[in-house]
């Protein structure tokens, strides 16, 4: 049954967006699709509705990663599916990965697209922390890595009841999960922001990012992150935005000095205005910016809090 | 214990990129290259955890930058540095396979990489190096600690929620971000480094599977959504136009 599979991605119970993107990504691609599930995930396939069938590969109820890339691989060995997509995220890679070898076939990661005749694939990828775009190809099984934003989680969010089957992995236990650690609550939660003033590695110094506060406080606005400020230990992780952080959907998102990275794209890309200060005129973020300017952050800021004020 | 972190370059994301001539690559002429910063992280994590005693390997594939990588690994307080020759980086697969028979043997307790870098689309080598050498491997870690043959980790999910694992070692970890900022070597360190230290080379065998083939390169439409606008005054009035001031 030459159709896609989709290795469905699941988190404290609930099927995680990047799932129902996948399962979007494969409908429109066209053909069979088949889901694979872990853990007791299978009692929800009816959220599955896009997948014609469901195979539950069992393993344990929370993420591990040699046991779920075991029960990938059982399920991929049942069903010898033409493509296999894979989330491009922290547990997709201990999956994605291992599959590609222990089954010897190609992989390509970081996609924004794909699309397959059935057994020729063409992948689109997000390369350069954004800033090429590559298109590769492959024939045969193949895997994709996709990142999130390839798809519409809305429209792969379609209940229905599709034939369940199982096949086991094996169960392993050279790692095991201890627990889930929440993010510490921060002073504020930039979830719930109406205006995020968000700074990247182009502010420099600890120091400087009291320029960015001061005009936060002119216009009411919160501070966010990227990832290399709270790496840095400058600001807490409970600001940072992405894939590791937060998702945002402000009304207003402006970033100052943020190259754009996907990583962190992911976390701000639905904010209903992006507003992006960068002097590197081909950063990454003016392609989802809706207004930009390529300029000097500091001269930019100065002149907005004395005209603002 | 015996900890190897593995060191790869890459092209400086600060640096305008081109597209080369052939149209499915990067022009490199005049481009800067560095240390891939998830490598820096995984080389810190490794110099953190180790006690008197323990050794820090760092390694890196023979090419540009490789001394550099490894003076200043060494300089950094790395043990030892090797220099990987004969193997094929035609892709992650075949690099994982070289690495895997450089490692094999050496009797690791821990392989550390970089969670990912920017310049291939073929996977992460942690997991499928992971994979060619039958070890258990997470990606994605920001924590690490290990006690008695067992390595305690935090592996990041979304929405800032973290994992904590308990890993058998030996085992292969894509590290993300180190407890602390990577040190920094000075170069007068570095040059002395090179002067009285000798890299080991180990050769390996090349491998060629075959993996997806890239046939066209380009920059994303720049400013594809973006209006560009010019001075402060025009940010100010859309910023007043939806109702910010
Ligand atoms: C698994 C994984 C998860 C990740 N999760 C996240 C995440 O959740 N969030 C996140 O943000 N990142 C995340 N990252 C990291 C991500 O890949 C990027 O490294 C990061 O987003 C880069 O941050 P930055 O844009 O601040 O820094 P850089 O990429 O270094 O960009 C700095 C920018 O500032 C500009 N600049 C410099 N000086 C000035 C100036 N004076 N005025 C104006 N502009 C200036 C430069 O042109 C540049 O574009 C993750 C990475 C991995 C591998
Ligand atoms: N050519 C290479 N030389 C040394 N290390 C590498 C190489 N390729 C990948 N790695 C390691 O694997 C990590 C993930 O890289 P990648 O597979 O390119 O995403 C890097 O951060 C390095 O630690």
């Amino acid at each position: 049954m030459a159709g896609i599979m989709v290795i469905c991605e699941h988190l404290a119970g609930e099927f995680s967006d990047i799932t129902f993107e996948m399962l979007d990504v494969a409908n429109k691609i066209g053909g069979d699709i088949t889901a694979v599930t872990f853990g007791s995930m299978k009692e929800k396939s009816g959220e599955l509705g896009i997948a014609n069938n469901v195979i539950d590969a069992g393993g344990d109820t929370e993420y591990n990663p040699e046991s779920y890339a075991s029960g990938a691989k059982a399920a991929v060995e049942s069903n010898s599916p033409s493509i296999i997509l894979v989330a491009s995220t922290s547990m997709g890679y201990d999956i994605g990965n291992p599959l590609a070898v222990n089954l010897g076939i190609p992989l390509a990661s970081y996609c924004t697209g794909v699309s397959s005749d059935g057994t020729n694939h063409e992948f689109t990828s997000s390369l350069y922390g954004g800033k090429m775009s590559v298109t590769s190809t492959a024939a045969g099984p193949a895997i994709a890595l996709m990142l999130a934003g390839a798809g519409d989680a809305d429209a792969g969010r379609v209940s229905g009841s599709p034939s369940l089957s199982q096949v086991s992995g094996e169960s392993l236990d050279r790692v095991r999960f201890k627990q889930l650690i929440e993010p510490d609550a921060g002073d504020v939660d930039i979830t719930q922001s109406e205006i995020i003033i968000a700074i990247g590695r182009g502010i420099g110094g600890k120091d400087d990012i009291e320029i960015a506060e001061e005009l936060a406080e002119v216009i009411d606005a919160d501070i966010a992150c990227s990832r290399p400020l709270v790496d840095a230990g400058w600001l807490p992780k409970s600001r940072q935005v992405g894939k590791s952080g937060m998702k945002v959907k402000p009304k207003l998102y402006i970033a100052l000095g943020i190259s754009g990275a996907p990583e962190h794209i992911e976390g701000m890309k639905d904010s209903t205005t992006i507003i992006a200060i960068n002097s590197d005129e081909n950063a990454p973020i003016f392609d989802v910016a809706h207004y930009g300017m390529a300029e000097d952050l500091f001269d930019v800021v100065e002149e907005l809090i004395d005209e603002l004020e | 214990m015996k900890i190897a972190v593995l060191l790869k370059w890459v092209p400086d994301l600060v640096e305008e990129l081109e597209v080369d001539d052939d149209g499915i690559g990067i022009d490199t002429d005049d481009l800067k290259f560095k240390l891939n910063e998830f490598d820096d992280h995984a080389l810190e994590e490794a110099l953190q955890i180790a006690n008197d005693g323990d050794e820090v390997v760092a390694i890196a594939i023979d090419g540009d930058g490789t001394e550099k990588m490894l003076y200043t690994a060494i300089a950094k307080g790395a043990s030892s540095g090797i220099r990987l020759t004969g193997g094929s980086n035609s892709n992650t697969a075949n690099l994982a396979a070289g690495f895997a028979t450089a490692l094999d043997g050496g009797n690791y307790d821990l392989i550390l990489t970089g969670v990912q870098s920017v310049d291939d689309l073929d996977g992460q080598l942690g997991p499928i190096l992971a994979a060619n050498m039958g070890l258990p491997c997470v990606s994605v870690v920001s924590s690490l600690n290990v006690s008695g043959g067992v390595a305690t980790v935090t592996k990041e999910y979304s929405g800032g929620i973290v994992a904590e694992f308990e890993v058998d070692l030996p085992a292969v970890l894509g590290i993300q971000a180190a407890r602390e900022t990577p040190r920094y070597a000075p170069v007068s360190k570095i040059r002395q480094v090179q002067q009285s230290t000798d890299l080991a080379e180990k050769s390996v065998s090349g491998s060629s599977t075959s993996g997806t083939i890239i046939t066209a390169m380009s920059e994303p439409e720049t400013g594809g959504g973006a209006k560009m606008l010019d001075d402060v005054e025009d940010l100010i009035e859309i910023l007043k136009g939806l109702g910010v001031s």
